[in-house]
């Protein structure tokens, strides 16, 4: 009897360091001719097991096999001997060179490269499955949805019978999409399969036969798509509500700080990344966004900081105390806001690379973003030292000096020399983003204590967050982000973890809403 | 499934090291250096090494002319590595030293050629300090505007900028030569001395000294203390925190190269006005590139910097020594500078990493 799998990975374990448990024992079965959704929230452990599969990581422990033959996989190069290709989220072409030299390169051949017999193969490759790939072109020349085709016929070209595509639909428009798919459903016909990872349920039920879903690591289970709804694919990928105990104090007084309307951004390759967002902010309260990973997060906190370009219309108005009239924060920069007076305290999502200097101690990076108080031209390092030990002393840093380089602090330290620098500043606004990310279970409640105390003094936090759980026992309001909409807006203490699940990934059309206005 | 297989020899990085542990370090470096070199003099020529040691030393310092040509040799370079400081510190490759010292030499040239003996010294060297500051800033603030607005690579474009600079040099010398056909300005103002560094208490080159340890110290406090070192620090370590903190990178990067070129400007009109009197590509002569180690070794430390330059000069003038007094080839006294230089730097792979065998600790 034929052998029914394409691959079977059973126990799969890999750990990242001692603490991040990637992939706990994961078994992942997929069929010859078949796709396959693999589903999870961020930091669910989807790609590191495709990466393992293709030979990027290496498992711990466990087996795989393909075609029913264990076998290992050390290297992409044996992926691809296994006929195994991944198309990554970030594609691996190099800019300069054709479509042809990108799929050529890295093969063994001749010294003299056969240009027409590259093309004839990847003309046929594409007839057969329905590509449009022009092989003089060069990459730079390319659209994202260009490139992505490229990367598929590189490995089809290269002999894979299993195609791993990660998150393949987060860059395309609509159309784009769909064209994917059928491209996809041709290449299933032909006896290929499929392994896709994405987010969107409706694509889920659109595109595959099968669905695994990946919960923090561990394997929850697969079922037939014909039996999937949303709902039920939303519970597997969330899980049930964990009780945390956070406390969470009744926002009360509140004021409106931040008016949001119409905020639009593209990115440098005009692709939308925050489509026409209206949110209020208020003193006093905790709002949480909440979305799956790159959903605008990012550019929505860096819109208000001054530091994402924006598109014509955006308004961010500001309220100080006790002013009527908001002052507009479009167009400003990071210096510009702080010489409105406008205090605005941001804990990003890149620690080391964008909220600390890592090479610099904890005086110095205190200064940061005040090394231009006093006249003169030195920086005063006083005050900063003052506040250091302040700091260190209030937080339990945990560092050998006030002069240790803040990169060599650990994880949960670093993020308390940021968090209480920013603290310090006496904010109006509190943006932090994945702000517990990576910390230790003590830590993590520090932070929560610090931002509540922070609302009852009735500064304006807005936490970005991706934990579910969290979200929902810490924040006031949860404004859910999906593909750069503000798809909807949930009461933090009302609000279940299946709904806001469901909003994440499933984007409410426009006569949705309407009928719930 | 076993697939461990731990290399015999790990190298890395370490997080910190203590600071007698580096100077160890490099004073071992040192030693086995002088060890290797004494061993390769004396494989190639039998010469006793300790004798071809005292030989570099007289070479250097011997009488109290060769050590004042030291010490000059020594504030030229060193001036060079002040001015490239700040531009490191940034992280702005600034191979351009070369041209930006060319370009400080031909403004102080022009100024000496054409007010010669018109006005006093003093005037004049105003001017030609100035000159060598303006000319000097404008070609570190060519690549900087490019690179602040486009994006264009730095290291390309101050390197391409050096031949422009020894380009134009070329032409004024050709301009300028004296007597006609000897394709060579020779001594300007041989006879009046005007423009020329005066002595002070006797010593021809004590003002290079002074110019060159002022902006020194200068640049110390500048980089360590000023609103402006702070933001040179950090836009260097990450321009993203840098605009996040409000800081303007397209101005720090113009800034902060204006003045880096400029210092590298004023490095051309102490060697014009100060020690060569004349003007060819000679008054840079490579020194921007030496410079680059200068001004890394000493992690942009102007002080420690006078260090590393006084023992880059000491083996130059140490090999041309040993070369004529035992008619040693050119090449064998290079091959000794560069054993030293290979250690040194070899030193500094050890102070940032560390071996670990097989089986030892981890």
């Amino acid at each position: 009897m034929a052998e029914e799998y394409a691959i079977r990975m059973v126990n799969i374990t890999k750990a990242f360091g001692t603490k991040v448990i990637a992939n706990n024992k994961v078994h992942l079965d997929l069929k010859k001719g078949e796709i396959l959704s693999l589903l999870g929230e961020n930091g669910s452990g989807k790609t590191t097991l495709m990466n393992m599969l293709s030979g990027i990581y290496f498992p711990d422990s466990g087996q795989i096999f393909v075609d029913g033959q264990e076998v290992t996989i050390a290297s992409p190069h044996d992926a691809f001997e296994l006929g195994i290709g991944m198309v990554h989220q970030h594609f691996k072409l190099v800019d300069v060179l054709t479509a042809a030299e990108n799929i050529e390169l890295g093969l063994p051949g001749k010294a003299v490269v056969d240009r027409k017999a590259i093309a004839a193969k990847i003309k046929e490759i594409c007839d057969r499955y329905g590509f449009i790939v022009d092989p003089a072109k060069k990459v730079y020349d390319m659209s994202v949805s260009e490139k992505q085709t490229l990367e598929i016929v590189k490995t089809l070209y290269r002999g894979a019978n299993v195609l791993i595509l990660d998150e393949p639909t987060a860059v395309l428009t609509p159309q784009e999409t769909e064209r994917l798919f059928t491209v996809m459903r041709n290449m299933k016909a032909d006896g290929k399969s499929i392994i896709i990872i994405t987010h969107k349920l409706h694509e889920v039920l659109e595109i595959s036969d099968r669905v695994a879903v990946l919960r923090k690591g561990e394997y929850i289970g697969d079922m037939l798509t014909a039996d999937a709804d949303a709902q039920k694919l939303t519970d597997m990928m969330v899980g049930r509500a964990v009780a945390l105990n956070i406390e969470r104090a009744e926002p009360k007084d509140l004021v409106e700080r931040l008016r949001i309307r119409h905020l639009t951004v593209k990115d440098a390759d005009g692709i939308t990344r925050l489509d026409d967002i209206n949110l209020d902010v208020n003193g006093g309260e905790i709002l949480g966004i909440a979305g799956i990973s790159g959903c605008g997060q990012k550019e929505l906190l860096e819109a208000i900081a001054g530091l994402q370009p924006t598109e014509e219309g955006s308004s961010i108005l500001y309220f100080p105390e006790g002013q009527e009239e908001g002052e507009e924060l479009i167009g400003q920069n990071p210096r510009t806001i702080s010489d409105m007076g406008v205090k605005l305290a941001f804990v990003p999502e890149d620690r080391l690379g964008m909220g600390l200097v890592g090479s610099m101690d904890l005086t110095d990076n205190m200064m940061l973003k005040r090394y231009r108080e006093g006249r003169g031209i030195f920086a005063d390092r006083k005050p900063p030292h003052k506040l250091a030990e302040d700091v260190v002393a209030a937080l339990e840093v945990v560092t050998p000096s006030i002069e240790t380089p803040v990169r060599r602090l650990s994880g949960g330290n670093v993020q308390k020399v940021l968090v209480g620098r920013e603290i310090a500043m006496s904010p109006a606004v509190l943006m932090s983003a994945y702000a517990v990310r990576g910390l230790d279970i003590n830590t993590s409640y520090t932070i929560y204590r610090l931002l509540n105390e922070q609302k009852k003094k009735g500064v304006a936090v807005i936490y970005v967050g991706e934990d579910l759980d969290v979200l929902l026992e810490l924040c006031d309001r949860i404004a859910v982000l999906c593909g750069g909409r503000l798809n909807d807006i949930v009461d933090g203490r009302t609000a279940t973890k299946e709904e806001v699940g469901y909003l994440m990934t499933y984007l409410k059309s426009p006569e949705e809403k309407e009928g719930q206005a | 499934m076993n697939h461990s297989h731990e290399p015999l020899i790990h190298i890395a990085k370490r997080d910190g090291i203590v600071w007698w542990k580096s100077w160890l370090i490099r004073l071992t470096g040192v030693v086995l250096a002088l060890i290797v070199s004494a061993l390769f003099i004396y494989g190639i020529s039998k010469l006793d090494p300790l004798k071809v040691y005292g030989a570099m030393w007289d070479g250097a310092f011997g009488t109290s002319k060769r050590a004042w040509v030291t010490i000059r040799d020594t504030m030229m370079l060193l001036c060079i590595g002040i001015g490239l400081a700040p531009a490191f510190m940034m992280r702005f490759w600034n191979i351009g030293a070369e041209g930006q010292i060319l370009v400080g030499g031909c403004a102080t040239a022009a100024v000496m050629i054409y007010c010669g003996n018109a006005m006093p010294t003093w005037i004049m060297l105003v001017i030609m300090f100035a000159a060598s500051c303006v000319s000097g800033a404008i070609w570190g603030l060519i690549p900087a505007i490019f690179k602040a607005h486009w994006n264009t690579n730095e290291t390309l474009f101050t390197l391409m900028m050096n031949y422009i600079a020894i380009q134009l040099t070329n032409f004024l010398v050709s301009k300028w030569e004296s007597p006609p056909g000897s394709n060579a300005v020779g001594v300007i103002n041989l006879n009046t001395q005007s423009g020329w560094f005066p002595s002070i208490l006797g010593q021809q080159y004590l003002l290079n000294v002074l110019i060159v340890l002022a902006l020194a110290v200068v640049m110390f406090i500048y980089l360590r203390s000023s609103k402006q070192g702070y933001e040179i620090a950090v836009v260097g370590e990450s321009e993203n925190t840098a605009r996040y903190a409000g800081i303007s990178v397209k101005k720090v990067i113009i800034r902060t190269m204006a003045i880096s070129g400029a210092i590298c400007g004023v490095a051309g009109f102490v060697n014009v006005a100060g020690a060569a009197h004349t003007i060819s590509t000679e008054v840079a002569g490579g020194r921007g590139f030496t410079a680059i180690i200068v001004a890394w070794l000493a992690k942009f430390n102007t002080f420690v910097m006078i260090l590393i330059a006084a023992l880059i000069i000491f083996l130059q003038k140490g090999a041309i020594q040993i070369a004529s007094q035992f008619n040693l080839n050119d090449y064998a006294s290079n091959v000794v500078t560069g054993i030293i230089l290979f250690f040194i730097l070899g030193s500094e792979f050890f102070i940032n990493y560390e071996i670990r065998f097989r089986g030892g600790k981890s």
